[in-house]
């Protein structure tokens, strides 16, 4: 029970300080709740308990790269980050409590990269009634950057799930027209999403979709065998797979075992890291002719080997004991932090939340992101609130990844 | 013609995964009259020290029988510290202490090896054999072998042996084998060592298709309940069936059924286990149980 | 006064605490009331359980279920068809119950053991089964809800009180008290009356109960429908505190969580649930953030701990109260009161000091 009487204290103290600046929001013109001369305090809520814990690993990479900016540079103009980071087990009924602690008893400044997408839409309505920014939730979940104008204190960073799957519609009805497409999705936003992107972005032709099977997360892996061979009976050639990493993997070894080999598997970009592509071999897939998209550098790509961005990033989470270099979901976290930081460092003196959300909304421009593919930029208007929206198609060699052509601009398409 | 042919063989396949973890259930349920809620997570855990074994570079053929050793040893280990204890308790304290046991090994896997999915051997190949045209790989004919040779290997302890005789009679008349000098305790932990050594098993045959991590079995388990309880809850035969059945009947049900359709297979689990409770609580194989009062 | 001054101890007790619990906003902040709220819901749905489980002996695993269901009722009325939602609580408990009641009746058929097998892949299978009828529950998406301002004679008597403005969290942890109050009272009057007894020989030996002219079947019913009228409402509390429902809310681990509240408090008991409900609430939050804080805990094992979660926690105790404590906190706290007592009045051997063994509780 001294938790309570720790914790009750430490409220009063609050109160106390509270009454007497007369307020929650902003005591000066230039500062607001969560910064002090020579701190800025972030939160977030993440998966790191629980099944979905695998994505966790991204606050800490995150909290590697504040590490990194704090030691090497003193901080963002003189104000060391500091990132509370709290396990929601990625379900809503957690987040909501915890996202109002941060804000209410642990006072941060803003909310960083919060996971899931249920847990973060649990929690939009209370950030932006307090004015709190929540900023670059770890989603491609679509409404997090369309709903810009009705939820103007959130804003989301990766590309949107819809956006990427328009550009497999882009490349499937450019390089084979005659596709009889087969869709299997997870039931869930993340799948729904991803398929609402596919059909919208065949338009007039979404009629190229001869079958779509979904499953549900509880599903046992083996059971996808019925949505599968249901799919090859109905005629599909082209197979897309909107699935999380386990069911993709499991998925592609079914696909050759029921003797199916579909002219081309289209995965989503959060199956598609190297390390998975290897289980699904030792599991029987054949991996011919399978398409995905990238944005952000593999660590598992020798070609950026020399690279200095990704030197920068293997100096950066060496800060971190519990993180995986060959992780795709650690460069992810780097990546969105150095946005972060770029945010922090543009506010100046104005260290505002009103300031810092317009910023990330409105006005962002990052050409140099050393962790994203050359020639990604991360860029807002007030016209259009998606920060990436390029990715590039990239191709399975047989041992890893090749990029192919340019990198596929999707700005502007989706209302 | 093709499609239901390619659905019932693929049916049978994750079937064999079902009956495998569903023969774990039914040698407890035989040893003490308990379904223990935590086997699936047991032999998932066991997976994982297999896993850990062979990661600190012993070949599978040897860290497969040290696996089975091992989780041997870990269920009469269980049992001696954490049911006995309770042993003479109400149903209800061993379900809670059951399902405390799940709790405990999924969080202790999930904090000693992480969250993320590895791959895991398999002994047979993954390539495929055609049956009647309909395909399936020698991954899952292996899985449905083993679970045979299981099969046969616990019906003839059970049957044919003294051990299996007194482990028998220790749990159906655990007072009169007292007085005929039976140490009845020690035969309840042998119970539990070879349900915990089947379902290690069940576990490393099952990863590789599903995936070594700590929730790998927190489905699979529905579905062992659903078979056992269809064949018979104390039936090994019945488990293996049921499995087969259950593996079937799912498949069948989310391709044909669409108000099933791909997303409630695991409602069909349940419908079976309520169904045939309520219907035919002794399932296929299971003799009707006569309540003494 | 003469029956004041007689009252048991136990009653000055439950005075205590319900001036402690309502006086509790105005001395902590808005968001403190807001957990403490998290904690009574769960208090209300383990109260439900504890009818259930404590008192008739059935076994259910799949109470989350009963809250999802009152937790969707409330949000699909409030949402879709506008109703005010202080009238959707009760209409949410009597659906569940209904529910819950009708569950009952196959329920009879299945042994203890089955029944909890039965329930426990209900619980597994329920987020997907919200998923399903879409157009209604909002599907994936879940269903928001906002959350209601304190009427104005709450706000004037709150300003009058303490000084600052009414929050939303404050004025909800006050619906919510009321419901405890509510319905533990309720609970407290059932198992002392008829029902309870009826219901607990009908735990303690069905056969018997039965010669003796207890309605088994309708008792064992009834008491499923009570409790999912509990969990109804819970859900619906629970609906109205978070503001947001969706398939991900409602996890297994939701209904393993009540039983071990229930289990820990002490089943068969009035208060347990409520002691129940504060370990289950507080144990993550504290295990995650408190224990790392501390600085006399070294930061291997405190690191130890937050890794390791909550589930490894509750599983560990879960078996260790099994084992040591069966009859849960209130059952400890009863042990040790009554050698207290009858070490007091002289019921130890003078010599030795021994107490002999009292009666079993429950």
């Amino acid at each position: 029970m001294t938790g309570y009487a720790s914790r009750l204290a430490a409220v009063a103290a609050v109160l106390v300080t509270l009454a007497a600046c007369g307020g929650s929001s902003g005591t000066t013109a230039q500062t607001d709740t969560g910064v002090t001369s020579n701190s800025i305090l972030l939160g977030t809520t993440n998966a790191l308990s629980g099944p979905a814990a695998a994505y966790g690993t991204i606050a800490n990479s995150e909290l590697a790269y504040f590490t990194y900016i704090n030691n090497t540079k003193g901080g963002v103009n003189g104000r060391k980050i500091d990132f509370k980071i709290l396990d929601d087990g990625y379900n809503p009924a957690n987040t909501v409590p915890l996202t109002k602690q941060l804000v209410e008893q642990d006072q941060v400044f803003a909310m960083f990269s919060g996971l899931g997408t249920q847990t973060q839409t649990s929690v939009r309505d209370y950030l932006n009634s307090k004015k709190v920014p929540q900023l670059f939730v770890a989603t491609g979940a679509t409404t997090f950057m369309a709903d810009f104008s009705s939820h103007n204190y959130t804003i989301g960073w990766q590309p949107p799930y819809q956006g990427e799957a328009r550009i497999y519609a882009k490349d499937v009805m450019t390089n084979h027209p005659n596709a009889k497409i087969g869709v299997l999705y997870q039931n869930d936003d993340y799948g729904q999403d991803y398929l609402k992107g596919l059909t919208d972005g065949l338009g007039s032709n979404a009629s190229m979709i001869v079958d779509k099977e979904s499953y549900d997360v509880t599903a046992a892996v083996p059971t996808l065998a019925s949505q599968l061979s249901t799919l090859k009976a109905k005629g599909a050639d082209t197979l897309f797979l909107f699935a999380t990493p386990a069911f993709t993997i499991g998925a592609l070894a079914i696909v050759t075992k029921i003797g199916w080999t579909p002219n081309e598997i289209y995965l989503n970009s959060v199956s598609n890291p190297q390390v998975y592509m290897g289980y699904a071999k030792a599991s029987g897939a054949a991996l011919q002719n399978v398409i995905s998209v990238g944005y952000i550098k593999d660590p598992t790509d020798p070609q950026w080997a020399s690279d200095a961005g990704m030197q920068l990033y293997k100096t950066v989470i060496a800060n971190c004991s519990t993180c995986n270099v060959n992780d795709g979901f650690n460069i992810y976290g780097v990546a969105v932090a150095y946005t972060m930081v770029d945010v922090l460092t543009k506010a100046g003196s104005d260290m505002t939340r009103a300031n810092v959300m317009n910023i990330a909304g409105n006005e962002l421009n990052e050409t140099n992101n050393p962790f994203l593919l050359p020639g990604v930029v991360v860029k807002t208007t007030s016209n259009d609130h998606f920060p990436i929206t390029q990715e590039q198609v990239i191709t399975w060699n047989g041992t890893g990844w090749s990029l192919q052509g340019n990198l596929i601009d999707e700005r502007g398409t989706i209302k | 013609m093709q499609e239901f042919l390619q659905q019932l063989v693929s049916g049978l396949a994750s079937g064999g995964i079902f009956a495998s973890l569903a023969l774990a259930l039914v040698l407890i349920y035989n040893a003490m009259g308990l379904v223990n809620f935590a086997q699936g997570e047991m032999a998932m855990f066991a997976t994982f020290i297999a896993f850990a074994l062979i990661e600190h570079g012993l070949s599978y053929w040897i860290a497969f029988p040290l696996t089975l050793l091992l989780a041997f040893a870990g269920g009469i280990a269980v049992q001696r510290i954490v049911i006995r204890p309770v042993e003479r308790a109400p149903v209800l304290t061993l379900v809670i202490v059951t399902l405390g046991l799940a709790t405990l090994f999924n969080g202790a896997a999930g904090f000693l090896f992480g969250y993320v999915p590895r791959s895991f051997p398999s002994p047979f190949s993954v390539s495929t054999v055609s049956i009647f045209g309909a395909y399936a790989s020698y991954q899952d004919l292996g899985v449905i072998g083993v679970s045979g040779v299981v099969l046969l290997l616990i019906y003839l302890l059970l049957q044919r042996t003294t051990v299996g005789l007194t482990m028998r009679a220790a749990a159906h008349h655990p007072e009169a084998s007292r007085l005929l000098g039976v140490r009845v305790s020690w035969m309840l932990a042998l119970g539990w060592g070879l349900a915990s050594a089947v379902g290690a098993v069940s576990g490393i045959m099952a990863a590789p298709a599903l995936l070594l991590e700590p929730d790998m079995m927190q489905t699979v388990i529905i579905y062992a309940f659903a078979a056992a309880v269809l064949g018979g809850i104390e039936s090994p035969l019945g488990a293996v069936v049921g499995g087969l059945i259950v593996g079937v009947t799912v498949n069948l049900a989310g391709a044909y059924l669409p108000f099933v359709g791909g997303d409630l297979q695991l409602a069909v689990a349940l419908a079976i286990i309520v169904g045939v409770l309520v219907v035919k609580p002794n399932g296929l194989f299971g003799r009707p149980a006569v309540r003494r009062v | 006064m003469q029956r004041i001054r007689s009252a048991p101890p136990r009653y000055w007790l439950v005075l205590v605490a319900v001036l402690f619990l309502a006086g509790l906003p105005t001395v902590v902040t808005s968001f403190q009331a807001s957990e403490f709220g998290g904690a009574l819901i769960l208090a209300i749905a383990i109260m439900g359980l504890n009818v259930l489980v404590g008192y008739s002996g059935q076994i259910s695993l799949g109470h989350g279920a009963f809250m999802a269901l009152g937790a969707y009722t409330s949000a699909v009325l409030v949402h879709k068809y506008k109703l005010d939602f202080l009238a959707t609580i009760p209409i949410a408990g009597v659906v569940t119950g209904v529910v819950g009641f009708l569950f009952g009746i196959p329920a009879l058929r299945l042994s203890a053991l089955y029944l909890a097998l039965a329930t426990f892949a209900l619980a597994v299978v329920t987020p997907s089964l919200i998923k399903r009828p879409e157009a209604l529950t909002g599907g994936v998406q879940g269903i928001l809800l906002i959350q209601p301002d304190p009427p104005q004679f709450m706000k004037d008597g709150f300003a009058a009180i303490t000084g600052t403005a009414m929050t939303s969290d404050q004025w909800i942890y006050y619906v919510i008290l009321i419901c405890a109050l509510l319905l533990f009272w309720f609970a407290w009057n059932l198992v002392r009356h008829r029902p309870g007894r009826a219901m607990r020989a009908v735990r303690d030996g069905e056969v018997a109960a039965a010669a003796s002219g207890v309605n088994v079947s309708g008792y064992k019913t009834l008491a499923f429908g009570i409790s999912a009228f509990y969990a109804g409402v819970a859900g619906s509390l629970f609906a109205l505190s978070t503001g947001f429902v969706s398939p991900d809310t409602f996890p297994v681990g939701l209904s393993i969580q009540l039983l071990v509240g229930g289990v820990v408090g002490g089943l068969a008991s009035i208060p347990g649930p409520l002691l129940g409900a504060i370990f289950v609430y507080f144990l993550p939050i504290e295990s995650n953030q408190w224990v790392p804080s501390q600085s006399w805990i070294p930061t291997q094992v405190a690191n130890t701990v937050v890794k390791a979660g909550p589930a490894v926690t509750y599983g560990a105790v879960l078996i260790l109260i099994m084992i040591f404590a069966p009859n849960g906190i209130v059952g400890l706290v009863n042990v040790g009161y009554s050698r207290l007592r009858r070490r007091l009045r002289g019921a130890a051997d003078r010599e030795t000091g021994q107490v002999p063994p009292g009666p079993q509780t429950v």
